[in-house]
């Protein structure tokens, strides 16, 4: 029904109370994400963001509705949607080249040992981890083993990258780092990414696009913000842009109020289907028909 | 003083080994020679009585006796009369046998109950009940169906080492951390690669310890169950060197028993320490 790369269509995550019935986390969730882009979810703890993610990569299945890749539902698990775990969750019996090589060797299984390690090597390159190939992930910082995480994923070549607060457990300096990094290599590959987070920051600095989500139970998508920065942005000068204050102010008002109120003062003309597209910048968007926000 | 903790901590390790030594020497002196006694009643009384030797060996008659069980470890002079190591030897045989039965059985069946809920909750009573039996409670009942003492004492073996492997396998492998998994599942890994290239690894720890802990057990019941089946082996020679009233032997054996246990424990507790993984 849609042409977008990735569309999730009316899913919904319900948990039983303890006196019976259920609580709906989220219900009739619609939206799209294009094909070589980066969006993230912004929401506050429990609207289900994980689930959102859980639901892309196909390690739970939504109890209504369906997530579509490329053309295709998501029944289960799939060497095409590759997760970046918050945890990192490497496996600590093998080394930094074994971990990239376990994901490689499972994608190509009829690859010779040779072959999987030399592209193995390439992505733990990429991350610049050349040198640090045999150390067990217990001998590397927190930083260096989110890096493997990422080398990991990357190096199944999949069709889109999910992360779920990759840089979360990682202190400022590294994060600020490894997300200077992860933007340069999603860029040079023109990978497709979702990314969840609670870091407006991160999410300006890295997103495309930023769905926002009110609060559990019941979240929904209030609407999905268009990062008006430039494409070739860099993190120390980020903030000297024009539009950043427009759209972080936009983002924290959102999180502070907005996603507590939004479901009590729904706007007119909201459709679940199509949440509303704002671009919030300095000067009034050259593009016709976008709606946009004042800013104050 | 400057030396290492090790160093130290052996130094200690000897005084207190040739402190034993001197105490246990010094216990068994016994009494001065008792001075006017009838030779013929003295010859029926043994030394004990008549020159105040204690009853109880000393270190010296236990080390002569090493001595002479380590010239000639493996001699056979017929089924009561056989070397110490030869009597190690069955006992081992019988430990290492029983113990790999049960491992054979309860590693796969451990993560058969480990990897299923069902099954985790189908064999609990079973383990719970079978668990807490003495394995000697078993021995009358393998004598009569097995009708063979050998290798009833290896099914003994085998049914005591076979609950703490079972146990700590099925929780090794119901413990294996969930992002591990998920990992396989992005991954697509399919289910026999990913019981040895996750699985395995994660819950070898775990496992291990299960093997180490039925090894320990296996090595106590053994000298227990030869002690009933007798023939052969080091539970039996205690025995027979009881009946002999030789407690020198006794005591040679309590040493070797010891020694030889602590080998099978600190085998497994090398191969668990390479197989465990630091986080």
């Amino acid at each position: 029904m849609t042409n977008k790369f990735i569309s999730v269509e009316g899913i919904a995550r319900r948990y039983p109370k303890p006196g019976g019935g259920k609580t709906t986390i989220f219900e009739d969730l619609w939206f799209s994400m294009n094909k070589g882009e980066f969006s993230c979810i912004i929401g506050h703890s429990g609207c289900g963001k994980t689930t959102v993610l859980n639901n892309l990569a196909g390690l739970e299945l939504p109890e209504d509705g369906v997530a579509v890749v490329d053309g295709q539902a998501i029944e289960g698990p799939s060497l095409d949607r590759a997760v970046i775990f918050q945890s990192h969750a490497l496996l600590p019996w093998r080394s930094v080249l074994g971990n990239v090589a376990y994901a490689v060797s499972s994608r190509w299984r009829d690859w010779s040992r040779e072959q999987v390690n030399a592209h193995a090597m390439k992505f733990i390159e990429k991350v610049g981890l050349k040198g640090s190939e045999h150390k067990k992930p217990a001998e590397l910082s927190g930083g260096m083993k989110q890096r493997v995480g990422i080398a990991r994923a990357l190096s199944i070549e999949p069709k889109i990258l999910l992360m779920d607060e990759p840089f979360s457990a990682l202190d400022a300096l590294t994060r600020g780092a490894l997300q200077e990094e992860v933007r340069r290599i999603l860029l040079e590959t023109g990978q497709t990414a979702f990314m969840i987070t609670h870091d407006v920051d991160e999410a300006i600095f890295l997103a495309d696009r930023i769905v926002l989500m009110t609060n559990g139970p019941e979240a929904m998508i209030a609407e999905i913000v268009e990062n008006p920065l430039p494409r070739d942005r860099r993190r120390i000068d980020i903030h000297k842009s024009a539009d950043y204050y427009p759209v972080r102010n936009h983002l924290m008002d959102f999180l502070v109020s907005r996603s507590k109120t939004f479901k009590d003062e729904i706007p007119a003309g909201y459709d679940k289907r199509h949440p509303p597209v704002v671009r919030p910048c300095a000067e009034p968007p050259s593009t016709p028909g976008e709606t946009r926000r004042k800013v104050a | 003083m400057l030396a290492s903790l090790n160093a130290r901590a052996a130094l200690l390790s000897l005084v207190i080994f040739f402190g034993f030594l001197l105490a246990w020497h010094i216990g068994v002196q016994g009494t001065k020679a008792v001075a006017d006694m009838d030779p013929e009643y003295a010859r029926l009384m043994g030394v004990t009585a008549t020159q105040g030797k204690s009853a109880m060996p000393g270190p010296l008659d236990v080390g002569a006796q090493i001595w002479k069980h380590l010239n000639e470890p493996f001699y056979d002079r017929g089924p009561n009369d056989k070397g110490i190591g030869i009597q190690l030897a069955y006992s081992l045989g019988r430990v290492l046998l029983g113990y790999f039965l049960a491992v054979m059985l309860a590693l796969p069946l451990g993560f058969l109950i480990g990897m299923s809920p069902l099954m985790s909750r189908a064999f609990d009573p079973f383990i719970q009940v079978m668990k807490p039996i003495s394995p000697l409670a078993w021995m009358p009942l393998a004598l009569y169906t097995i009708k063979d003492s050998n290798i009833s004492a290896i099914f003994v073996i085998f049914i005591c080492s076979v609950w703490p492997m079972l146990i700590n396998t099925a929780f090794g492998v119901s413990a294996v951390r969930k992002e591990w998994l998920n990992v396989a599942r992005t991954l697509e890994v399919p289910p026999l690669r990913k019981a040895f290239t996750i699985i395995l690894p994660a819950a070898a720890p775990t496992i291990v310890t299960g093997m180490r802990i039925s090894i320990g057990i296996a090595w106590l019941v053994i000298v227990a169950a030869e002690m009933l089946v007798g023939g052969t082996g080091i539970g039996y020679f205690v025995w027979n060197e009881w009946n002999n009233l030789s407690i020198t032997n006794v005591i040679v054996a309590i040493l070797v028993i010891g020694l030889m246990g602590m080998i099978l424990d600190q085998t497994l507790a090398a191969v668990g320490r390479k197989l465990t993984y630091p986080e």
